[in-house]
């Protein structure tokens, strides 16, 4: 277990769901029985489409969500701290640890606040450091590592860009000195020229900072040039997971093939070859049973047809998990 | 054979606390009948304020300059002042579908009521017709339940179901000219496939003239027929989409391709464009790229340099300043 540095082992997150209050209580089943290993200084990437889950499975990572069966570990270098029997100091150290970089630069900032106080934030909530002076230090220090000058820190973020906000978010997000970020969509929101900016820093970050990242996207080749290890979800379950290269190269899930084949290609002669799926993800209060995919598979085996294959990841190939139902 | 539509040397300025604004610097372009003119560019450029004057939506704060024309099917659009001639333009001759569904559907209003009600205002038709038209265009954009969706409100529907809506209604007053602002960018990328198929499905039926504007290269390539890429409200390249994204002159359309991760080629380095977008209120002088250009031409260094577009090969134009540069390069 030594190099790894999250274990999430069959975590489910449900939410009760009532229509009104004299209806039936139902339960949406957000996320389902996830099994995924983080490596220490990875760059884990969860895509999939809106509703998948992603981001769900990202804050209960975080412990900002409630985990409603399974564990998540995270291992750290003196202990283990388990995510589901946590105390209150267990869980300010562990928030110390593990931190968020939102999708929108433009919400997450508060307007009234000096960058330099939205950065010096985190250090003052979790008493970090002990003197105002400490503080500022720390705060530049970030600050410059994140390529920010020393008067922007004054400023409010009005004045700022998207990619510069955005750099404001890496920075307040980074100065508790944490060991695992989970980036939620954090480059979607920006424009392609700063996109490849920000993603150039996180890297660049990662490896000054010794970070390891969960990055949520649904952009796939963004998700394909940065991560190593990627995981594709659909309707709250990972359908397919493997070293990035590898994954994109010989895409094994038809939903991952499909997922390729949509992106618009760059070249106006290689005009749509893209494999349409049918409809739309359906909703999770009521998943179909078996594959979840089967509704919109576009070349559903014969046994898959009536559900009866259960979810279940299969290593085809070192590393590469396939849901069982299209590894057949 | 002249244009479906023509905007010639149109400037568009806002009137600010701040002072004045140059959201659009003298640009021309042109669309045919059944053609797509894909706008690329990043936010900020100026995009949406050119689309929509064509439509004249612009804010009440918003002037032109004297010597723009929007001809479109020959009457400069820009002319118009009464209310009988605007209401022509808008949602008559030309339509508009927006980036984000949600917010151009009125929420308390179900689809069908809306879909009618500007049937009933461009059309010389009775309830019942405008109703059958309706139904029968949700039906053409691949809606399933057509007649329950009629009395469905928005927030009743999902993301690209509400995309689709939104077609079928730009679509219902047969509009020769389509404007599309970002109709996909919202959307996952396996609904956006199906809404691409859709309108260029459409596009092919209706033989109307679209302009297509997004901000992903990848989306032009797959539906446009011609480019205008658009910097700081100024127009730094246009041509046929294949010229465009195959042989790029500017150094700005350049950079745009190369910073855009291609799944194909995952070992070439992201390169990003250095700095940021300057604001409006700080226009640069001369060649609106040149504090971000990369392979400065020096002589537009200083802003020296106007912008004008010069055409390199046959219907392939750049920016003249563009052109030195990109050739140091």
């Amino acid at each position: 277990m030594g190099d790894n540095l999250i274990s999430v082992n069959n975590v489910s997150v449900n939410f009760d769901y009532q229509e009104n209050f004299i209806s039936k209580k139902q339960k949406i089943h957000a996320v389902n029985n996830i099994n995924i290993k983080i490596k220490k200084g990875s760059f884990f990437g969860l895509v999939g489409e809106s509703g998948s889950g992603k981001t769900t499975l990202g804050r209960a990572i975080l412990g900002a969500n409630k985990i409603s069966s399974g564990n998540v570990i995270f291992h750290d270098e003196e202990r283990d701290y388990d995510l589901t029997d946590m105390n209150k100091q267990d869980l300010k150290e562990y928030r110390k640890k593990a931190q968020l970089i939102f999708q929108d630069p433009y919400a997450a900032l508060s307007p009234r606040m000096t960058v330099r106080d939205i950065i010096a934030e985190p250090l003052e909530v979790m008493r970090i450091t002990n003197s105002r002076q400490e503080t500022d230090e720390r705060v530049r220090d970030i600050a410059a590592k994140c390529r920010l000058n020393i008067e922007h820190l004054r400023r409010f973020p009005h004045a700022f860009s998207g990619g510069q906000r955005q750099r404001i978010s890496i920075a307040r997000a980074l100065v508790s000195n944490p060991k695992f970020i989970v980036a939620d969509e954090s480059v979607a929101a920006l424009d392609v020229s700063i996109q490849a900016d920000i993603l150039n820093l996180l890297k660049q970050l990662q490896t000054e900072l010794n970070l390891t990242y969960l990055f949520i996207s649904h952009d796939l080749s963004v998700v394909a040039h940065v991560c190593d290890v990627v995981a594709v979800m659909y309707l709250g379950h990972i359908v397919e997971m493997g070293p990035s290269r590898e994954l994109f190269k010989n895409p094994k899930h038809s939903y991952t093939k499909a997922l390729l084949s949509s992106i618009p290609s760059i070249d106006p002669e290689k005009r749509s070859e893209a494999i349409e799926l049918k409809g739309e993800i359906p909703s999770a209060l009521n998943p179909p049973p078996g594959c979840v995919f089967r509704t919109r598979c576009p070349n559903p085996g014969v046994d898959c047809k009536g559900g009866e294959i259960k979810m279940g990841l299969i290593e085809v190939e070192p590393g590469h998990w396939v849901d069982q139902c299209c590894a057949i | 054979m002249s244009h479906l539509l023509e905007v010639k040397n149109l400037d568009v300025k806002f009137d600010t606390d701040e002072g004045r604004i140059t959201a659009v610097e003298n640009i021309s372009l042109s669309v045919d009948q059944g053609e797509v003119l894909g706008i690329v560019g990043e936010s900020g450029s100026g995009k949406s304020v050119t689309a929509k004057s064509i439509m004249q939506l612009n804010p009440g704060n918003t002037s032109y300059n004297e010597d723009a024309e929007i001809i479109l099917d020959n009457e400069n659009v820009l002319q118009f002042t009464s209310k009988q001639d605007l209401k022509k333009i808008r949602g008559g001759k030309v339509s508009m579908i927006f980036q984000e569904p949600m917010a151009s559907f009125a929420p308390a209003i179900k689809i069908g009521a809306q879909m009618v009600e500007q049937l009933l205002i461009h059309k010389n038709i009775n309830k019942e017709e405008a109703k059958s038209i309706s139904i029968n265009m949700l039906k053409r954009v691949g809606i399933a339940d057509a007649e329950k969706r009629f009395n469905q409100y928005a927030f009743e529907l999902s993301g690209g179901m509400r995309q689709r809506a939104m077609i079928a209604m730009a679509l219902s007053t047969m509009p020769k000219l389509l404007l599309a602002d970002e109709p996909t960018t919202a959307l996952d990328v396996t609904i956006q496939a199906q809404v691409i198929n859709l309108i260029k499905d459409i596009i092919k039926e209706y033989q109307m003239g679209v302009i297509f504007i997004t901000h992903d290269l990848g989306v032009i390539a797959q539906v446009a027929d011609h480019v205008a890429v658009m910097y700081l409200g100024s127009v730094v390249e246009k041509g046929p989409v294949n010229e465009i994204l195959k042989n790029p002159k500017h150094p700005y359309t350049k950079g745009l391709l190369q910073a855009l991760p291609d799944i194909n080629n995952l070992d070439a380095p992201l390169s990003p464009i250095p700095g940021n977008i300057p604001s409006p209120l700080d226009r640069p002088t001369g060649c609106v790229f040149r504090t971000r250009c990369p392979h400065h031409n020096p002589e537009g260094k200083d802003g020296k340099i106007e912008m004008k577009l010069i055409e390199v090969e046959p219907g392939h134009w750049v920016d003249q300043c563009g052109i030195k540069c990109g050739q140091n390069g």
